[in-house]
């Protein structure tokens, strides 16, 4: 295939991608059976954090501060939220290579975040780790991934584990649309399933595996289709609708405490930015980022909170605003934060 | 570690005897048990001692593992505790890490140390790094085990030595006991590790009989043993390649030479102190191992002491008897032919020693 069938192609699933989520399962008018207003408004303010840490991130990465790369999950916000807003603290969850949300969204802290991209001692990974490795074990994430796939069968391991220890703690496993097509999330969502272990495997398909879309790349339309060949409920959610990632996530963490065993969603997403820090963009059209960027899932859960009377537009502003000053306080705090010293170089290889 | 490490006292010839004094007066309670069976008595005795501890690997439940290491032990702890998985080592291996970061204390068996190959990003990527990545917020206490070893005509996807490419990595740790008393000190040792273990274990050593005593006893992991003080020439091997070398020790000593036989036991860490000493006693070096000869742990024992002041004392070159440049043949006399074995280890220490190499 030339790279101009490819581009051919890919302008094609520009179109299909506008069709993406036809097979999510519909949500007529949100409801949020489960969720309080305070939590939605929390809710809320995540995402904006979400949003402005990543931001603020890239800024700080084009000032030079951060080394390295980093993956950005602009326009993903209300999938990393939604599906976390229906895990307890107790709960676990791997995550991936573009992780940011996944962590602010179980609950890290952005100062801890951004003195881990600064390389530093107070960064949740004691500068360590970096963008690709970020964890906050206190609040059961336990850690991005820079293997595709990498943290799904560690996942099915802590779901084990709970299943074991008689402990009532789920596991959320993250995963992009390119890990389906690895070998270990075959592995783990079987063995999942053979031992009915607590685990919800969320499938975030932002239509793209770094340039190869899942048109070129995976036999079946919908990733969630997998799951039958494993047993398990699969669904397909839009993923920028908040209300429709909360309640799948709620009725897949429900089924894994009451022991009925592992579910599959796929949250149809779309990644504004490039894969990373590297991407030029040749592989989609402006059309289709277009057409995403009005389907930002920000703007679309406020317009539905106003409707519904969860906030009002100056309590909007005021989570803007907090969002700022938690973002300015947290660069602050990262930057006064000692580096770590060469002397402990090999610290950490082994337990002390 | 390292600091354990290098606090360790440094073996000499006076040490081995009354190491042996130790193990023997320990050992009080002790009774003849196959290498197999001394596995299969320190996963008991952990799995009694300790709930977090479970078994897991392909086929160790009712069939018994395919040495029958795990025999019975399905019987007594039950199916959840002694666990079938399915053939899938890359996600039981994620599975155990799974486990060891959340509080239990899996061990893994892998069917062959080849499929370990199946398995290499969780075990490199994941297990190994971990901790590290993570600035020490978590640790992975996972024991894994792997038959190795040629000498079955199993031919070449089931008789690799591969420990070398594991002890490359920084955050695994890699033994190879060669004793049914080191298998079921060394394998206490790991269980009780907090850090990721690799166990390389000989499939020809398993139906093997010595002295294991009774209940609960570790051998710590990173320190070699001295099998056989000897003045002209030391030999360092590891797992089968120490028996291997200690009978060529016994032939030479008809011929009037003394070799000193080190069992290195633990690949990472590795026991430096224990070569270099043992270099300036004898002022010769041989490397016996099965893994392939080059880029082997064989390099690194020779660069260990091509690095160390035991350098100047060297009167003859490093010499390294491994596993040939090609897989693991099928035919028996290629098989014998492609690692080190008695004849060829004496041969070469004797040339060694008369100055013909």
């Amino acid at each position: 295939m030339g790279v101009e069938d490819i581009e051919l192609r890919e302008r094609s699933a520009a179109a299909r991608a506008r069709r993406t989520v036809e097979d999510a399962v519909p949500m007529s008018p949100a409801t949020y059976p489960r969720l309080s207003n305070e939590s939605l408004r929390q809710a809320l303010h995540k995402m904006h954090l979400i949003r402005r840490f990543e931001e603020s991130a890239e800024d700080a990465y084009m000032r030079g501060l951060v080394h390295g790369t980093m993956h950005l999950s602009i326009g993903q916000e209300a999938s990393a939220v939604g599906i976390c807003a229906a895990l307890e603290p107790t709960d676990y969850m791997t995550s991936t290579h573009r992780g940011h949300g996944h962590c602010i969204a179980k609950g890290a802290q952005v100062s801890r975040m951004f003195a881990e991209f600064f390389g530093k001692e107070d960064g949740y990974c004691r500068g360590r780790g970096g963008s690709m490795h970020i964890a906050d074990v206190s609040t059961g994430n336990l850690g991005a991934n820079g293997i595709v796939g990498g943290g799904i069968p560690i996942a099915v391991g802590v779901a084990l584990s709970m299943k074991k220890q008689k402990r009532s703690s789920v596991v959320a496993s993250f995963f992009g649309d390119g890990a389906n097509n690895e070998g270990a999330f075959h592995e783990a969502l079987n063995m999942a399933s053979i031992w009915k272990l607590p685990v919800i495997f969320v499938c975030e398909n932002n239509g793209y595996g770094m340039s190869t879309s899942t048109e070129r790349s995976t036999a079946v339309k919908n990733v969630a289709e997998r799951a039958s060949a494993y047993s398990m409920p699969g669904i397909v959610v839009d993923g920028n609708d908040f209300a429709a990632v909360v309640a799948a996530a709620f009725e897949a963490v429900e089924r894994a405490k009451q022991g009925g065993g592992p579910s599959l969603i796929e949250s149809k997403t779309y990644r504004v930015r490039g894969h990373s820090r590297s991407d030029r963009n040749r592989y989609r059209t402006k059309e289709e980022i277009e057409t995403w960027l009005a389907r930002d899932p920000i703007g679309a859960f406020e317009r539905q909170l106003l409707r519904q009377g969860v906030v009002t537009v100056s309590e909007i502003d005021a989570i803007r605003a907090d969002v700022e000053r938690e973002i300015a306080d947290a660069i602050a705090f990262a930057t006064a934060s000692p580096a770590p010293t060469v002397e402990e170089l090999t610290r950490y290889v082994y337990s002390d | 570690m390292s600091t354990r490490t290098e606090e360790r006292s440094v073996l000499r010839p006076q040490d081995a005897c009354a190491a042996h004094r130790r193990i023997r007066s320990r050992a009080t309670g002790a009774r003849e048990l196959s290498y197999a069976q001394a596995i299969q008595e320190a996963l008991a005795i952990a799995m009694e001692a300790d709930e977090r501890v479970f078994l897991m690997g392909e086929d160790i439940g009712v069939y018994g593992g395919a040495f029958q290491v795990t025999g019975d032990l399905v019987q007594r702890f039950g199916p959840e505790r002694v666990m079938d998985t399915p053939i899938s080592e890359l996600g039981a291996a994620g599975v155990a890490i799974g486990a060891a970061l959340t509080g239990l204390r899996p061990i893994f068996e892998f069917q062959f140390s080849d499929f370990s190959a199946l398995a290499m990003e969780q075990i490199v990527n994941q297990a190994a790094k971990l901790r590290f990545m993570l600035g020490g917020a978590v640790s992975v206490p996972l024991v894994m085990r792997f038959p190795s070893g040629s000498g079955t005509g199993a031919a070449a996807q089931h008789s690799q030595s591969l420990e070398a490419w594991f002890a490359h990595v920084p955050g695994l740790k890699v033994v190879q006991p060669s004793t049914p008393y080191d298998a079921k000190g060394c394998l206490l040792a790991a269980i009780a590790d907090p850090d990721p273990v690799m166990i390389f274990e000989h499939k020809l050593l398993y139906k093997m009989k010595g002295d294991v005593p009774r209940g609960h006893y570790t051998v710590p992991l990173g320190e070699a043993r001295l099998c056989r003080p000897g003045r002209d020439v030391t030999i360092v091997a590891t797992s089968i390649m120490v028996h291997r070398s200690l009978a060529a020790a016994k032939e030479l000593a008809g011929e009037g030479i003394e070799a000193e036989v080190i069992d290195l036991r633990s690949l990472r860490p590795l026991d430096r102190d224990a070569l270099t000493s043992s270099v300036k006693r004898t002022h010769r070096l041989v490397c016996v191992y099965e893994g392939v000869k080059t880029l082997g742990i064989g390099a690194e024992i020779s660069a260990s002491i091509a690095e160390s002041d035991a350098f100047d004392y060297l009167d003859a070159p490093i010499l390294r008897l491994g596993g040939a440049e090609c897989p693991i043949p099928y035919n028996p006399e290629l098989e014998k032919a492609a690692v080190p074995q008695t004849p060829s280890i004496v041969a070469a220490v004797r040339d060694l020693v008369h100055g013909r190499r």
